[in-house]
This record gives C-alpha cells, sequence and structure tokens, in this order.
C-alpha cells in the first residue's frame, strides 16, 4: 500500500463529498441524548466536534473535549453490529394455499454504506461476526448483502475510555486489517492510510498530501500513548482451560447476587450474535412474518428447551456468558470473543466489570 | 374451539377501562376480530350478555370488592380459556397499594362522603389469586398486539407464548440512549417485562414498570444499584409498588424497603 496521506481539518468534508459521488450513504458518530451514536449523517458538521466521553463501569457521560477534534472518545454502546447483523429483520414470510403453504424469503434491504469512525475494537469484532455469519456451511444472505456493501473508514484511537482493554486482547488501540480507509486525527487534520482497492479509490478521489515525517511520528506517539494509558486488562489472552476448570468457583454466585440479568452486556457487546426467530402471524392465521431478533443468554427464552429451563439462575447466565465469551469460543473461532471494547462494563446498570470478574475466577491460575 | 365460531367474552372489574380500550383501539383488528369470533359480551363495546359460555374470556381488573370473588368465579365457569388483561388483573394494580398497609381502612372516611357505602376487600389480588388462569397479558395498560397474538394464536388452537425479556432488550434493539447509565436515572427497564416498546426510555424518561417485572431477572440487585444511586426507602419503594404492587419480586422487595424507610 501507499505512504500515508494527509487531509487537514477544513478538508475533512471532501471525503464525505467523495462518498457522495461514489454513491454511498454515510453513517457515522453523533453526540445524542448524551451517548454518541451512529446514525445516517450527511455532512463532518454533524460529527461530535470538541465532544469527550467520561466511561465508568455503569456510567457514561459526555463531555466538553479539549481542542477541535471529532474523535477524541473511544465508543458509544454500538457501532458496527447493528449495520450488519440487524436489531430485528424479516427472513420469510408465509402465505396458506390451499391446505398447504408457501414460503417467500425476503430480500434484506442493503445499500452501499460507508461507516466513518469505526474502530480496532469494531473491525476486530466485525471480523469475528463474519466467521459466524459467513464462515459455516451456511452463509447468512441478509448478513452477507449488508456486508458486501460496507465501506469501513476506521479512526486510530488516541483517546481509550477508562473501561478499554483492547491493548490486552490485542486488538488496537491501532487497526491492522479490515479496514478501507484508516485515519488519525491530530491537531491539525488527520494522517490517511489506505486499507484496501475501494479505499485506494476513494483517496484518490481526495488527491491528498503524503503524510510529513513529522505528522507520522505524532501519530506513531499518540498510539503508544493510547495503549499506555490503558489500566484495565484481561489475565491472558488463553483463559479456557481456567475458565474451564473453575465452573464451581463462588465467585460465579457473588457476580449473580449483583448481576440484573438484564441482558445489556450481550446487546453492547460487537461479537455477541445470538438470535431468536419468531413468527408473527396475522389475526386469521392466512400469512405469517418470520422474525430474527437479537436475543440474550440472559433471558428466560435462551435457556428454555421443550419443558425445561436449563439455566434457571442468574448465577448460570451470567456464567453461560462469561465462558462463552472467553473460553469456549475458542473451540468455535479460533480465539476469545472478546475484543476489549469495555462496552459491557460501561453499559452494565448494575456496573459489573468484566475484567474484574475475570481476574478474580482466574486469579491464582499459572 | 368447540363452535364453528369461536365465542369471545371481555369482563371488567376493578380497574380504569385502559385495557379494554387497546381492544376497543384496534380499529380494523376488531372488525377483523368480529368476524372470526362471535363478540359474546363486551360491554364496553355495546355487547352484553355476562352470563354466556364462551371459548375465550378476556378479564381486566383486579378483584378488589366481595361481589368481584363471586363473579370471577362465574367468568371462570363460564369460559374455556380465561385471559387477564393488564397490571390490575395480573398483579393489583395502582388499588392493591392499600395492600398490606393497616392505615388504609381509615382511608375510606377521609376519601369518601358516605364511606357505609363502600364495600372494598381488605386487599386488591389478580385474578389468578382466585381462579385458575390459562393466560396473562401484562402491561399498563396491555398492548394491543400483544392482545390480538395471543387472541389470534387461541384461535388458531396455538398455545401463545408472550415474551418476558427486559425493557432493556427493547431499548438496545432500537438503539436508545441508556437512561440508567447515561442519565443516572433509577429505571426500572432492566428487571421490567418488555411490550411497551421502551416508551419511556425513548423520551429520556426512566421506565415505571408498567408491564411488571421480566422472566428471570435479579430485580433484588437492581434496587441495591438505586441505593448507590442515592435513592432512600421509602423511593425505592414506591418505584417498585406503584403499578404491579402484587406483583413478586417487586411485592416483596418494595415492602422490605418500605419498611426500613429512609433512615
Amino acid at each position: 500500500m501507499s505512504v500515508p496521506a494527509f487531509l487537514p481539518r477544513p478538508q475533512l468534508q471532501r471525503v464525505f463529498d467523495a462518498l457522495q459521488h461514489l454513491g454511498y450513504r454515510i453513517v457515522g458518530p453523533v453526540a445524542r441524548d448524551g451517548a454518541l451514536v451512529y446514525e445516517d449523517i450527511t455532512s463532518a458538521s454533524e460529527l461530535p466536534w470538541g465532544v469527550a466521553a467520561r466511561q465508568d463501569a455503569g456510567s457514561f457521560r459526555l463531555e466538553a473535549g479539549a481542542g477541535e477534534r471529532c474523535f477524541a472518545w473511544a465508543n458509544g454502546p454500538q457501532a458496527l453490529k447493528p449495520l450488519v447483523f440487524a436489531p430485528v429483520e424479516p427472513l420469510w414470510r408465509m402465505e396458506r394455499k390451499g391446505a398447504g403453504f408457501e414460503v417467500r424469503m425476503t430480500q434484506a434491504t442493503c445499500r452501499p454504506t460507508a461507516v466513518i469512525g469505526v474502530r480496532a475494537c469494531d473491525l476486530a469484532a466485525l471480523a469475528l461476526q463474519d466467521r459466524h455469519f459467513l464462515g459455516g456451511l451456511h452463509a447468512d444472505a441478509h448478513y452477507a448483502g449488508r456486508r458486501e456493501d460496507l465501506l469501513l473508514i476506521a479512526v486510530n484511537c488516541t483517546h481509550p475510555a477508562a473501561t478499554c482493554f483492547c491493548a490486552s486482547t490485542g486488538d488496537g488501540p491501532q487497526v491492522s486489517r479490515g479496514f478501507d480507509l484508516a485515519l488519525t486525527e491530530l491537531d491539525e487534520g488527520y494522517t490517511v492510510a489506505v486499507g484496501s482497492p475501494p479505499g485506494e479509490k476513494l483517496l484518490a478521489l481526495l488527491a491528498p498530501a503524503p503524510a510529513t515525517a513529522d505528522q507520522l511520528e505524532r501519530e506513531r506517539a499518540a498510539l503508544h500513548r493510547a495503549a499506555a494509558a490503558q489500566t484495565r486488562g484481561l489475565p491472558g489472552r488463553q483463559l479456557r482451560d481456567v475458565l474451564m476448570a473453575r465452573l464451581d468457583h463462588p465467585r460465579w454466585q457473588e457476580v449473580a447476587e449483583r448481576c440484573l440479568a438484564c441482558g445489556n452486556c450481550t446487546a453492547v457487546c460487537p461479537t455477541c450474535f445470538c438470535h431468536a426467530e419468531i413468527e408473527s402471524a396475522s389475526l386469521d392465521g392466512a400469512t405469517s412474518l418470520h422474525l430474527r431478533e437479537w436475543d440474550s443468554c440472559f433471558g428466560e427464552r435462551h435457556g428454555y428447551i421443550h419443558g425445561k429451563q436449563l439455566r434457571p439462575g442468574t448465577r448460570e447466565r451470567y456464567r453461560q456468558w462469561l465462558v462463552h465469551k472467553l473460553a469456549t469460543w475458542h473451540d468455535q473461532y479460533g480465539r476469545s470473543g472478546c475484543v476489549g471494547c469495555g462496552r459491557c462494563i460501561t453499559w452494565c446498570p448494575a456496573a459489573i466489570d468484566l475484567t474484574e470478574e475475570a481476574a478474580a475466577l482466574c486469579a491464582g491460575a499459572a | 374451539m368447540s363452535q364453528a365460531k369461536p365465542r369471545i367474552a371481555v369482563h371488567k372489574f376493578a380497574s380504569c377501562d385502559g385495557c379494554q380500550l387497546a381492544l376497543l383501539n384496534a380499529g380494523e383488528a376488531l372488525v377483523e376480530l368480529a368476524q372470526l369470533a362471535d363478540i359474546a359480551h363486551f360491554a364496553e363495546g355495546g355487547w352484553y350478555a355476562p352470563g354466556e359460555p364462551v371459548d375465550i374470556a378476556l378479564v381486566e381488573g383486579s378483584i378488589s370488592a366481595p361481589e368481584d370473588a363471586e363473579r370471577i368465579r362465574a367468568v371462570r365457569a363460564s369460559a374455556r380459556y380465561l385471559v387477564t388483561l393488564g397490571a390490575c388483573a395480573t398483579a393489583g394494580g395502582v388499588q392493591a397499594l392499600r395492600n398490606g398497609l393497616a392505615r388504609a381502612a381509615d382511608w375510606l372516611g377521609e376519601v369518601y362522603a358516605s364511606p357505609e357505602f363502600i364495600r372494598s376487600l381488605p386487599d386488591s389480588l389478580p385474578v389468578a389469586a382466585y381462579v385458575p388462569v390459562d393466560l396473562e397479558i401484562h402491561g399498563c395498560p396491555v398492548s394491543t398486539e400483544q392482545v390480538l397474538e395471543a387472541v389470534g394464536d387461541l384461535l388458531r388452537g396455538a398455545v401463545p407464548a408472550p415474551g418476558a425479556d427486559p425493557v432493556c432488550t427493547q431499548c438496545k434493539r432500537r438503539n436508545l440512549a441508556c437512561v440508567l447509565v447515561n442519565g443516572g436515572q433509577p429505571c426500572l427497564g432492566p428487571v421490567t417485562r418488555s411490550g411497551c416498546g421502551a416508551l419511556c426510555p425513548a423520551v429520556g424518561r426512566a421506565c415505571y414498570g408498567c408491564y411488571g417485572p421480566a422472566g428471570l431477572v435479579n430485580a433484588a440487585a437492581l434496587a441495591r444499584r438505586f441505593e448507590a444511586l442515592g435513592l432512600g426507602g421509602e423511593d425505592i419503594a414506591g418505584r417498585f409498588l406503584f403499578i404491579t404492587p402484587a406483583a413478586e419480586p417487586f411485592r416483596s422487595i418494595g415492602q422490605g424497603y418500605r419498611e426500613r424507610g429512609d433512615g
């Protein structure tokens, strides 16, 4: 790939113009209702300029940031997951025909979408979602359609939150793959690295000057500081054996006393893929829409099989979530399911800290 | 169903009629329902025949007066399926705020000019405390969609399975900001059954708990979280005992904090 380019801050709008010229819908972060959410935007002016975010276990607060940056924060509750794994979507529609019925598959509504402001943790999570939805024998057509049309403009993370621990999982703060363009925000603008042919095409429209040695040095220093600033971490990247050997650890009961079993951790986790499929029939029973919706291993129906609830207690539910995420994910996908984004910590209404639980559960392990 | 065209009744007990309105407001779907089934009794809709045997009896309201207790037994005897609608019928309703309060008897004299005409049971209780209930549909009021879905299932001979996930599930699917994590509001959403579509959080307001306790959630831990947010015992009690005061575990959690008070 080519040497990194540099885009002065006033020219960020040109990225939007070029994307619109190429026919992309643009999704990016905005400050709304006290949070940072990714939604449709059309101009660089909608980005969260001068905004910072203070995150802690169970708490997220927007603050005024220092300087005129728009990416001086780590993340909000969601980024890419809802764009590829839709929260609710119809998969097929059934209609009675005489004595039988007819099934019509629905098509996912896809249009080329560019997402600006994707972080390293989001890209690592997307790679895991890809493996789940596209990697097996039966690729998910709805997911595939949306995924194919995604152009990812990543931003290297220079302002990790107190809840971030991507350096410990090896997934950030610098993006390494899976992006089309990668920006790093400096005081005067953005270094731009190319990660794919579509990214190269986009950058060609911008025709920027190359980044200077000084700019690249400041980028390197900022990313080094971002990694060093992270105080949380997991006890290791391979916790499978120690966790599987500690399924009866008393800590599971202790965390169950605090856990609400509300499922927020699973909803904001960018790698969680569990879903339920439900029928929504018309009153006369002539037609039925088969829907897929986000589900959670903390929910009542997730652990229910005919006539039996497999995970009746909060202890079993929390354990199911954490052991799958950090242990059996290795068997399924060859790595841990945690990318260190810290969302499950911030957005837990009960302020439960995954890294604290993992440390307590794994304490004393070699 | 027993007949070619199933028969439906809608009964009212101690309630505000809001759940019946959820049915009346169904519009076209109500017309469709009237074609698929005979509506034998639905006083608010204009059909009056309370004693008729039916396939499905939809019951709104709590059992709050001695004659309610008699009437609900007659409704049960007349119906193949008894489905309760809403917070009053499933959890006592706001009128259950009097339950367990010694002072409640004095209120009659304070509120009514001629209290001798008022006949109330000491407690307002859900229908299920008196007769077996086949299905409970929660909410204050119930959602039209959930009622029609359940009635549709019964008409087709399927067992309805209304969801029991918490309101947070809806909030996150709608990508709404979290009023608890973002705003520090004491939101009951994490332990309240969804069905409203996250109505209050969508306008930045903490969940009131209209749909009662969600399935298998840890409501006691949320009450402790409210303590950590600085709420006193009476405030916490007021939240858990507001709309579904007779529903467990909200009832025992709320009573516990009430006894403890703010001291």
